[in-house]
Parts: structure tokens; C-alpha cells; sequence
């Protein structure tokens, strides 16, 4: 490679990878919110687990571009992993069992993902609602082992490396969920700025103009799915540790179907999307919940239905352009000129 | 074991019934519509609203479920999918699970989460042998109007203007527009036909699927099995996978109880896996 060439393609990934103050103000918030909301800590570790999960979907959808009908089969494993290890006091230190939730999860990930290399969105719609209802076959087979309809029940989880305890007001869970939170996004912010992230988007551009160029797009495809899955599986396993249970639920469909709408709310292919979708979906949970307890369904369905009609670009794309704006406020040098073409890809 | 067999037949024509719409739509437009069984649902219910309370003969409540399920699926064809053809197949799978929702929610707030039962006339009920063979009175109605659908599909598809308009359409979308086929037309039409069978397959299946609100997502993978394993491209791939699906679905639930629906998941990924396009489906050039 030229070495301007290259000076300039690590300029421009630098300078995709820079932090904006807008970024940064985010995750003061975030963390302010352990001293400035503590009576909301129970529903703001949902909505943090929430966003997890809608991050690990955003790594393939808005990413690579797969189409996934069956993410919570991940969530799931990730969640029986944790809770059986907890359980039976396989492991008892929590973050080395949200560790083992993960590469559970992964091995799942990897195994299927191979699956989804071939065929056309609906296949892999398809091959993936088929995996997730596998698993939760298989879960449902073996209620010895998983509780099957009742749930994993009588888990206790120990005390975070030994010194910080669960307690009944979620303060731990909290601060313990966004902490996770917090290096798990910032992996993924290293991962998708990378030149293996860049490479993704041009698998979901176009796969055969990628594997002209050379990439290897099954091997890319199998990787960022692997890892999409142990995102799933970190968020599954912080459930079940935050809620000392794990069910069947978790690996539904409805969870599937739930994590997609969260990231479409929030918009996909920036990270925070997953995040921001979950606290408007929550924040919609609570309000419509209020209105009509048992319908709130129909809110939910009326309110994809109205994002596809009145189009997705137009809704969920509003926050992308606004965070893109302020970060480039915010930088010192202007981005590379050399750089700049590609940006429209 | 025949009797098993009997079961396992007439559970996939109602299957096929149910899905072949379905198969039209993806065929036809690419469209990936998961609220087709909300459709099929919306049939049930106007039966039962229409026999139970209503006092409408049982044949009547069945004709009516296609009539007024037709006008919906044409309704709702012409107001809100329209808008979906062209966009991106995960901007599809949104919308209808978003009509899912509604219809789940919605048909719970109008008519209570119980389950329903449609009053079938005492005629259809019970069984008789025929050598030995159990045949229920029902499931035999079943298979006879299945069939006789099936035939008159058939018929329509190979026989009639409209059916050769239908496969151009499914073919090759542009040139048949540029043959001056009205492929929206024809499309919307099939729409409404497609549409009012999957309502004539939830009225006539209430018995045997049960009729709640979660029917649309209960069935919904195995209407997609039937396309996806079936293929797209004729009426015989889907009715064959139908059939193939629902012997072997009722065999594998009274054979082996505690795999549940274990067995067809996994056929259905190796299927998928091994032939993308369908078991039955003839190379296409797309």
C-alpha cells in the first residue's frame, strides 16, 4: 500500500473512532443516573438489559445486514447458562458466569451461523425463527434440567467479586448491568470502527463486489454473528442474574420480535440505537400499560406498522445525522479530505 | 396408523388451504407477509360470531368466512400493504408483525382470551369405519372441501386467462407488465382470494387448530414451513410439502409426544439448508 494511502486510511478510521463531546455527555447521564434516579433503578436495569440485547442485533442487522427472526435464541441460552451456573454453584462469582453466558451463547452463535451464510433474507428469516423455536423445543424437552413451563426457579446469586450484594431495591444490578453495559459498547464502538467493522458494511452493501475486492465474506459473516450472539448471551445472563430466574420466555419469539422493534425505534447501524430504542419502549411500556393493561399489543403493532408506512429512514434515522453533526462539531481538524467519498458508502 | 394417516392427510390440506395464499404472495411479489394467519384467524372468529350468535347454518358461517375475509385481505391490500411492496424485506417483516400484534391484541379486546368453539352441526360429528379405519365426519369434510379447493385452484392456475396472467406474473414480473398485464390487479385480486381461503382454512380448522388470540403467531412458522419447503413456483410444491408436513406432524405427536414440534424444526432447517429454494421448486434463474 502507498504510504500516504495508508496514512490516510488510518487518519479517516481515526477520525471515524473519535469520541464526540455528544458521546461522551451520553454516558455522564448515564452513570449521573446511579445518584440522580434511584428509585428507578429496577426499571432502568431492564431498560439497560434491553438495550444490550438490541445492540447484539444491531452487530448483525445494522451491520453486516442479516435479517434475524430467532436472536432470542441466544438471549435465551445466554440466561439458562447463567442461571444453571448460579444454580447449582457451578460458578459462583457472578461476572465469570456472565462470561460463561457468553461463550455459551457464542458456541450456539458459531454453530448456527453457518446456517445463515446461504439463501435469501426470507431463508435466513426463516433459518433463524428455526433455531430459536429449536431451542426452545429443547429447553421445553428438558424441563428436568431448565424447569421447563415454571421456569428456572431457586437461583441465588453470590455477591459481586465477594464484596457487593444483590439487593431488593436493584441498586447493585443497576450499576453492576451498566458497567457491563458500558465496556461491552465501547468493544463494540473498537469493533465496528475497525477496518473488519468498515469491511461488514461492505458485506451489506453489496457481497459480491466484497469478495472481489477480497474480503472474505462467509468468514466475516460467521465472526460478527458469533459475536453478535455473545452480546445476546452477556444480556440474557445479566437478566437472569439481576432476576435470579430464567424462563422459557426468554427465548421466544415475542423476545425475538421485541428486540427487533427496539432497534428499529432507535434506528440501526450507530450502536445507539439499541439504547435509545429500549428507553423509548420502555418509557411507551409504562404509558401505554397505564392506558389499557392487557391491550398495550396493539399500541406496539399500530406503532410498526405506522414506522414502515410512514418509512423507517425518516423516523429512525433522525438521531443518526443530529449525534453525526455534534460529534463533528466537536473535532478539532477536519475529518481527511481523501477520506471524505467514502463516507457515502 | 391409518387412522393416523387419515389425520395426518386432512390436517395438511387444511394446512394447504390455510397457506397456499401465502405462497401466491411470496411468489408473486417477494412479499414476506407474517400476518397471513392473522387472516386466517379473522375467518375463525367470523364464524363463530356468525354461527354461534347469529344462528347462521354452519355451510353459511364457512361461505361468509371467505366472503367477509376476502373483503378484508382486498381492503387492507389496497390501503396499507400497497405501500410495503417496494420496500426492503425487513421493513416487511415489521409491518406485518406490527399487523400481528394488532390483530392478537385487537381480537383479545373484542372477544376475551378464551378459546372458541365453532357449534358444528350433528351430522359432522363423530366417526365411522370404513374396514376397520376410523374416519371422522369431520376431518373427512375437511379433506373433501380441501380437496375440491385444491382441484379448482389447480384449474383456475393451468385452465383460465386469469391463471396464465397469474404464472406470467410469477415468472417475470416485468416482461408480463410489458405485455400489458395488470400485475398490480391481478395481484390484488389473488390477494383477496388468497386471503379469504386462509379465513375459509381458520373457519374449518377451528376444531382441530383451536381458535385463540395467539393463533396467528401459533401457526405462523408452520405456514411458512409449507412455502418455504414447498416452493413458490406452483400450487403442487406447497400442497405437497401440506401434506408431507401434517402426516408428519400428527405421526410425530402421537409416535414420539415428548419431541413436540422438535422433528419439524429441525426438517424444516435441513430442508433449507440443503435446498433453499424449496424441496419442490425447479431452478430458477432468479
Amino acid at each position: 500500500m502507498r504510504p500516504d494511502l495508508e496514512a490516510a486510511t488510518t487518519r479517516y478510521l481515526r477520525a471515524r473512532a473519535r469520541f464526540g463531546p455528544l458521546e461522551i455527555l451520553f454516558w455522564v447521564i448515564a452513570f449521573s443516573t446511579i445518584w440522580l434516579l434511584p428509585t428507578r433503578h429496577l426499571i432502568l436495569t431492564e431498560t439497560v438489559i434491553w438495550g444490550l440485547f438490541a445492540l447484539s442485533l444491531d452487530l448483525i442487522l445494522g451491520y453486516a445486514g442479516i435479517i434475524s427472526l430467532g436472536h432470542a435464541a441466544f438471549f435465551g441460552v445466554g440466561a439458562y447458562a447463567a442461571g444453571l451456573l448460579a444454580k447449582y454453584e457451578i460458578v459462583n462469582e457472578p461476572t465469570v458466569a456472565l462470561a460463561a453466558s457468553a461463550l455459551a451463547a457464542a458456541v450456539v452463535g458459531f454453530a448456527t451461523s453457518f446456517l445463515v451464510l446461504r439463501g435469501s433474507d426470507l431463508t435466513r428469516l426463516m433459518v433463524t425463527l428455526g433455531v430459536s423455536l429449536v431451542c426452545f423445543e429443547l429447553a421445553n424437552r428438558y424441563g428436568d434440567i431448565t424447569g421447563g413451563a415454571d421456569g428456572l426457579q431457586g437461583v441465588t446469586i453470590a455477591p459481586i467479586f465477594g464484596m457487593w450484594r444483590f439487593d431488593m431495591f436493584g441498586h447493585t444490578a443497576y450499576i453492576y448491568c451498566l458497567v457491563v453495559l458500558f465496556i461491552m459498547f465501547m468493544l463494540a464502538r473498537r469493533i465496528v470502527n475497525s477496518p473488519f467493522g468498515l469491511s461488514l458494511k461492505a458485506i451489506k452493501g453489496n457481497p459480491l463486489r466484497s469478495s472481489a475486492v477480497g474480503i472474505a465474506v462467509n468468514w466475516r459473516l460467521v465472526a460478527v454473528y458469533t459475536l453478535s450472539a455473545a452480546y445476546a448471551g452477556v444480556a440474557g445472563g445479566l437478566l437472569a442474574q439481576t432476576q435470579a430466574f430464567a424462563s422459557l420466555s426468554m427465548l421466544s419469539l415475542e423476545r425475538s420480535a421485541d428486540a427487533l422493534l427496539i432497534l428499529i425505534i432507535g434506528g440501526t447501524g450507530y450502536l445507539y440505537g439499541g439504547i435509545f430504542g429500549a428507553l423509548i419502549y420502555r418509557l411507551l411500556q409504562d404509558y401505554l400499560s397505564d392506558l389499557t393493561a392487557r391491550y398495550w399489543q396493539f399500541w406496539i403493532g399500530l406503532l410498526l406498522v405506522a414506522i414502515v408506512i410512514i418509512g423507517r429512514e425518516r423516523i429512525g434515522g433522525w438521531i443518526a445525522p443530529v449525534v453525526r453533526v455534534a460529534s463533528q462539531l466537536g473535532r478539532r481538524a477536519p475529518p481527511a479530505k481523501a477520506a471524505e467519498p467514502e463516507k457515502g458508502g | 396408523m391409518m387412522t393416523i394417516l387419515f389425520d395426518g392427510v386432512a390436517y395438511g390440506m387444511l394446512l394447504f388451504v390455510l397457506a397456499c395464499g401465502l405462497s401466491v404472495t411470496l411468489g408473486l411479489m417477494n412479499f414476506v407477509n407474517l400476518a397471513h394467519g392473522s387472516f386466517a384467524m379473522a375467518g375463525g372468529y367470523i364464524t363463530v360470531i356468525v354461527v354461534n350468535r347469529l344462528g347462521v347454518p354452519f355451510w353459511g358461517g364457512l361461505v361468509l368466512a371467505f366472503v367477509l375475509t376476502a373483503i378484508i385481505g382486498a381492503v387492507l391490500e389496497r390501503t396499507l400493504y400497497v405501500h410495503v411492496y417496494a420496500k426492503s424485506h425487513l421493513d416487511q417483516v415489521l409491518f406485518t408483525i406490527g399487523l400481528v400484534f394488532m390483530s392478537v391484541a385487537g381480537v383479545d379486546y373484542l372477544m376475551g382470551s378464551s378459546q372458541q368453539f365453532v357449534q358444528i352441526p350433528a351430522v359432522l360429528q363423530g366417526q365411522f369405519d370404513v374396514f376397520g379405519v376410523g374416519v371422522g365426519r369431520y376431518r373427512l369434510l375437511i379433506i373433501a372441501v380441501c380437496g375440491f379447493l385444491t382441484l379448482a385452484l389447480q384449474f383456475i392456475l393451468i385452465g383460465t386467462r386469469f391463471g396464465s396472467r397469474l404464472r406470467a406474473a410469477v415468472d417475470d414480473q416485468r416482461v408480463a407488465r410489458g405485455l400489458g398485464i395488470n400485475v398490480g390487479a391481478v395481484f390484488g385480486l389473488t390477494f383477496a382470494v388468497g386471503s379469504g381461503l386462509a379465513g375459509l382454512g381458520g373457519a374449518l380448522g377451528a376444531e382441530i387448530l383451536g381458535l385463540d388470540p395467539t393463533f396467528p403467531l401459533k401457526y405462523m412458522i408452520y405456514f411458512l414451513i409449507v412455502v418455504t419447503v414447498g416452493g413458490t413456483s406452483s400450487i403442487t410444491g406447497p400442497f405437497l410439502a401440506s401434506i408431507l408436513l401434517g402426516i408428519a406432524d400428527v405421526a410425530g405427536k402421537y409416535y414420539f409426544p415428548s419431541l413436540g414440534a422438535f422433528v419439524i424444526y429441525t426438517i424444516m432447517i435441513v430442508v433449507l439448508i440443503w435446498r433453499p429454494q424449496g424441496l419442490f421448486a425447479r431452478a430458477t434463474a432468479r
